[in-house]
């Protein structure tokens, strides 16, 4: 059976933790939703140079190990004299490979709109990016929510890597109540329900998102 | 699939993941009657040593071979125990890893810079004390902490995860933030990369950074006493036994001097 003294004897430390692992989802949600906005209309946009930032963007970030990006921001920078610390670089990387794969997620949605709705609203005399705002756009948010609302479960969970670099989250105060207690099992198993709390809340409401968006069809 | 049925179902999951985790986590070898006899048959005795602490446990990134204090200690201490027939295998340990693999036996003993305390004693078994350390400070040459009373509420002080250092500068510099890292390569990365004013460990693991990089010295003398000992897993009191008679006689055929003085040079 597990023991609760542990959860209950370091729960100061563990609700630091949580509340850290809060806000750096929080924040990374906002700028990855933005910035996965902007880089999907990047390649959309019948601007060449803009595609290929876009592409390159994507290609680049996506494949590339999350962690890896995490050193960069965090010691990488350091060689040109930027210093962030754990959170702040942490909460950076999350966001910008997260909005790799929600810019994929926007894009496809976008292009499954008809083709037909973005040639109507230019020869109203609407600009490009305006057709992209006020009429592409959010047809396109419905098909793009499932898709959308998985990168942010995935974001809560890869918010995990900045235990490795002092980011001062959930992982991180599980590794400084694993080496007060050195009890293992039962210290992780107590971090794996703080994300349940998270993930689980997180993933019905996309869910009731998804039925709710279906319902306006 | 109905409401209900989802949350049974995910319910259901989660409990048999729990029971699964609880059964292989949990089951404990009991550990019989002699470890000593075990390891004589098994024909090889695992040790846990650092991988990236200079002087002690250090793995050479150019020939692959893992040397130091601790390693020599270890070779020793198993040669008078259990003579040439069994093996010494050497698997790496951090601060962090050092006890959960005594604790579920993937390391016959640690001999990795371990301070022997009352907390630790708790979870652990220790040897007689085999080197006796102190915790210092690493600094960049010019900086302005010259001592652990410079640690005050604008700075920072780096240090690793499982060692003692992050609670001793804690208790000596109450209003310093502590951040702490995977092992030593990573925290003294981070103080190269200026995320701390200093680095705090044991002046003996300090030494081997200073050594590996120039630019950075150890300063303020040492502010706590770090006895090292051997650990072994909690109950094992055959093994430590002869851990302790083995220590003995090599401090007594100065082989123990020998070894120290190969590998410490400042004290």
């Amino acid at each position: 059976m597990l023991d609760f003294s542990i959860l209950t004897d370091n729960f100061d430390l563990y609700m630091q933790g949580f509340v850290n692992t809060i806000k750096i989802s929080i924040i990374g949600l906002i700028a990855s939703f933005i910035l996965g906005n902007i880089i999907a209309v990047f390649r959309l946009a019948p601007v060449k140079l803009l595609n290929l930032i876009g592409t390159v963007y994507v290609e680049v970030i996506r494949n590339i190990p999350l962690i890896l990006t995490g050193f960069f921001f965090y010691n990488g920078l350091s060689y040109f004299h930027i210093n962030f610390s754990g959170f702040t670089a942490g909460t950076i990387a999350l966001s910008i490979y997260t909005a790799a794969f929600i810019a994929e997620a926007v894009r496809a949605g976008i292009q499954s709109v008809d083709k037909g709705q973005l040639e109507a609203a230019r020869s109203t005399g609407l600009t490009y990016i305006q057709a992209m705002r006020y009429v592409i756009l959010p047809q396109a948010i419905k098909i793009v929510i499932p898709p959308i609302g998985n990168q942010f479960l995935n974001l809560v969970k890869n918010s995990s890597i900045l235990g490795v670099f002092a980011g001062l989250d959930l992982m991180y105060y599980a590794d400084i109540i694993h080496e007060k207690t050195w009890v293992t099992f039962d210290t992780y198993i107590f971090v794996g329900m703080f994300y349940l709390v998270l993930t689980i809340p997180l993933s019905l409401l996309v869910n009731f998102l998804e039925r709710r968006l279906a319902k306006t069809d | 699939m109905g409401k209900l049925k989802k949350w049974f179902t995910v319910g259901l999951v989660f409990v048999l993941a729990a029971a699964l985790m609880a059964g292989c986590g949990k089951s404990k070898t009991t550990s019989s009657s002699d470890p000593v006899q075990q390891i004589k048959k098994r024909g090889k005795v695992v040790v846990g040593v650092k991988y990236d602490t200079y002087l002690f446990g250090y793995k050479d990134p150019k020939t692959g071979k893992v040397e130091g204090f601790d390693v020599d200690i270890a070779k020793a201490i198993s040669k008078k125990i259990f003579g040439d027939k069994v093996k010494v295998q050497l698997k790496e340990v951090t601060s962090k890893t050092r006890i959960p693999m005594l604790q579920n036996g993937d390391v016959d003993m640690v001999v990795a810079t371990m301070t022997i305390t009352p907390d630790r004693k708790k979870v652990v078994d220790f040897s007689d004390v085999y080197f006796d350390a102190g915790q210092s400070l690493l600094v960049k040459k010019g900086s302005k902490i010259k001592s652990v009373k410079d640690l005050t509420k604008g700075t920072k002080v780096l240090t690793v995860k499982g060692a003692t250092s992050g609670d001793n500068v804690k208790k000596a510099a109450p209003d310093t933030q502590v951040l702490e890292y995977e092992n030593y390569q990573e925290a003294f990365t981070a103080l190269k990369s200026g995320k701390g004013d200093a680095l705090t460990t044991d002046n003996s693991i300090l030494y081997g950074m200073a050594a590996q990089d120039p630019n950075y010295q150890v300063v303020g003398g040492t502010f706590t006493n770090e006895p090292y000992g051997i650990a072994m897993k909690k109950g094992n009191t055959k093994l430590v036994k002869a851990v302790n008679k083995a220590l003995k006689e090599l401090k007594d055929s100065g082989e123990y001097d020998k070894i120290k003085n190969k590998w410490i040079k400042e004290q």
